[in-house]
């Protein structure tokens, strides 16, 4: 715009200038009307109850009798509460174990599929499927089915002279069930490695064969940094939906968190708190405490993130 | 390489069989690990024609095969025949999709080419919603439409998919039609089109693509939802597959393996129809967004 020579500008600004405010109050009016499903959404359905389950957070109420003011007392009362304080630590655990092992698969298979074209698109789907199927409720039964006292994976482990029983029935098993269904399903992060995978550019490992790298080596020096910002965001992805599973949770303890509250995950203890007992109060309380974990979580990832994601392009620049 | 060492007429065939020596050995690696992947689904559509004595038993297909455990699936629950269930759920999946995809391609249009005071700022909240955990909304969303005696009906349900409270697909079409060239809105404008004309004539057809994409997802994330359902559903004739499924555990004892797991196939079938139909689709939207399976 600035190149045009003057004398064609000057004809036309003044012209642009008398249509610009009419279009763009037009414009502005046309995009609030597109949006207004959106607003009306966030505000009826997520800022609005937002706000209102702040408000029950403080207060003692169970859906039929008016909600009674109670202060600080449900969050006190949170950190007094055994089974509480039990299922942030079986969220935790299941994150912990679940998201590293998950993402670990993920990326290995991902750079196994990257280096051979033919049958790809096959291998890539077929690796995908337990992503898609893997939230169902009929495959957290077959993993219950599965991992039962006297099912496929315990007469297995028996006829090869391992005697560890049913899982789904041992306390100090049963999280395990839950954390292999959910690395069952690393299809969906794999897919998205492969995709940035492709994005390395191949003069980078023809020039780390130059100077002699190893396999291991152009991995480290190679790969991981030029992948990392498709690292970190499967790795925020997969956290923030790993503090909040529950379905499978919900199906293979049979809707008790069980054994012994071994597999009572946060979100499971929420809706028995608010949706069996109508403890609402309460459960708002719990459900504020997991939006300032996940958000404390993310906001932490994000802060760690500088050190080790490099954002090709950014410097030099 | 060793080549160096030998000539390269030599070089040439040896190569080539080390080549597909190391194919050979790269794809079985891979088939073997997805039979270990595969084995739950291969199980699973086995046991379902097992007779019930052996529905445990880790061998993948029986030596007879029955069709009884179906008879007894599609008989259903509580009274309820399990054609019932899979008419409520398609209801779910398909007013899912109509809604998801209508009003995600409104809010996207704005968000991708309307310029507007605020845009910037409510891009950002709505994205941010992405990450916001569904659960602190639902215990007042579930007051909200008891209060309206909406419960036990699919209005809770239904009525965030026609208000575009799914972030990510508003996400994905923004991303889509920000690809599109701006001439094409241009050269409408001039044809005499308004915003909606554009919308409806330039931009909606040329963003089937991401269209799809988002249908795609939506019939089969409704189609698995086990939690919306649970929350705000109690008689049994309005359930979905999945807590129908769930019902069906609850009230039967163990002994009755074969007929919930093959109720769990049927269940299941019509993600896996979607996804043979659609699987280069359903792949390129999560490697291009991110979308969980």
């Amino acid at each position: 715009m600035a190149e045009r020579p003057p004398a064609k500008a000057s004809p036309d600004r003044p012209a642009r200038r008398r249509a610009r405010p009419a279009r763009a109050g037009r414009e502005g009016a046309a995009g609030y009307l597109f949006l207004s499903p959106w607003i009306l959404g966030i505000v009826l359905l997520t800022l609005g109850p937002m706000l209102a389950s702040l408000y029950l957070s403080f207060t003692d109420y169970n859906l039929f009798d008016q909600p009674e003011w109670v202060g600080l007392d449900n969050y006190a009362a949170m950190f007094a509460d055994e089974r509480w304080r039990g299922s942030v630590r079986v969220t935790l655990v299941y994150v912990l174990l679940s998201v590293p092992a998950k993402l670990a698969l993920a990326l290995a298979v991902a750079m196994l599929l990257a280096r051979r074209r033919r049958g790809e698109g096959f291998y890539r789907s077929a690796f995908y499927a337990p992503s898609l199927l893997g939230a169902s409720v009929s495959l957290a039964l077959v993993w219950r089915a599965l991992f039962m006292q006297d099912g496929a994976v315990d007469r297995t482990l028996s006829s090869v002279g391992i005697e560890l029983g049913g899982w789904v029935g041992n306390p100090d098993y049963a999280l395990l069930v839950l954390v292999v269904l959910a690395i069952w399903q690393f299809g969906a992060p794999m897919v998205i490695f492969l995709a940035g995978l492709k994005e390395v550019p191949q003069e980078l490992y023809e020039a780390a064969d130059v100077d002699g790298a190893g396999r291991w080596r152009k991995f480290w020096s190679v790969t991981v940094p030029m992948i990392s910002p498709v690292i970190f965001f499967n790795l925020l992805l997969e956290t923030v939906n790993a503090f909040q599973v529950f379905t499978a949770s919900y199906v293979v303890s049979n809707a008790t968190g069980g054994p012994a509250d071994s597999t009572l995950f946060y979100t499971l203890y929420l809706y028995f708190q608010g949706f069996t007992d109508f403890r609402m109060g309460y459960a708002s309380a719990m459900a504020w405490m997991l939006v300032a974990g996940v958000g404390l979580v993310t906001l932490l990832l994000f802060r760690l993130s500088r050190a080790w994601v490099y954002y090709a392009g950014e410097d030099g620049r | 390489m060793s080549a160096t060492a030998r000539t390269a007429r030599a070089a040439g065939p040896a190569r080539r069989v080390r080549e597909a020596l190391r194919a050979a050995v790269w794809h079985l690696a891979a088939l073997a690990l997805l039979a270990v992947l595969l084995y739950p689904l291969a199980w699973l559509l086995g046991a379902s024609v097992k007779p019930d004595d052996i529905v445990g038993s880790p061998e993948l297909f029986p030596a007879r095969p029955v069709a009884d455990n179906y008879q007894r699936a599609m008989e259903g629950v509580a009274g309820v025949p399990t054609s019932v269930f899979f008419g409520n759920s398609l209801i779910l999946a398909l007013g899912s999709v109509v809604g998801t995809v209508a009003s995600s391609a409104l809010v996207a249009y704005a968000f991708a080419r309307l310029r507007f005071p605020g845009r910037g700022l409510l891009f950002s909240l709505m994205i941010s919603t992405l990450l916001l955990p569904f659960h602190v909304v639902i215990i007042p969303q579930y007051i909200l439409f008891q209060r309206l005696e909406l419960i036990d009906t699919y209005v809770p349900l239904l009525l965030g998919k026609f208000l575009a409270t799914e972030a990510f697909f508003v996400f994905l079409m923004v991303q889509f039609m920000r690809g599109l060239p701006r001439e094409l809105d241009q050269a409408a404008r001039i044809d005499g089109c308004g915003y909606w004309g554009i919308f409806w004539h330039v931009i909606l057809p040329l963003s089937r693509p991401a269209l799809t994409t988002a249908a795609i997802f939506t019939f089969i994330w409704s189609w698995n939802d086990f939690f919306g359902p649970l929350i705000f559903l109690n008689s049994p004739e309005n359930y979905p597959l999945p807590l129908a499924l769930r019902m069906f555990v609850d009230q039967q004892s163990n002994s009755d393996y074969g007929t919930m797991i093959a109720m769990s196939v049927l269940a299941l079938l019509p993600v896996v129809l979607f996804f043979l139909a659609f699987q280069r689709l359903i792949v390129q939207g999560v490697s291009s967004t991110g979308l969980k399976g």
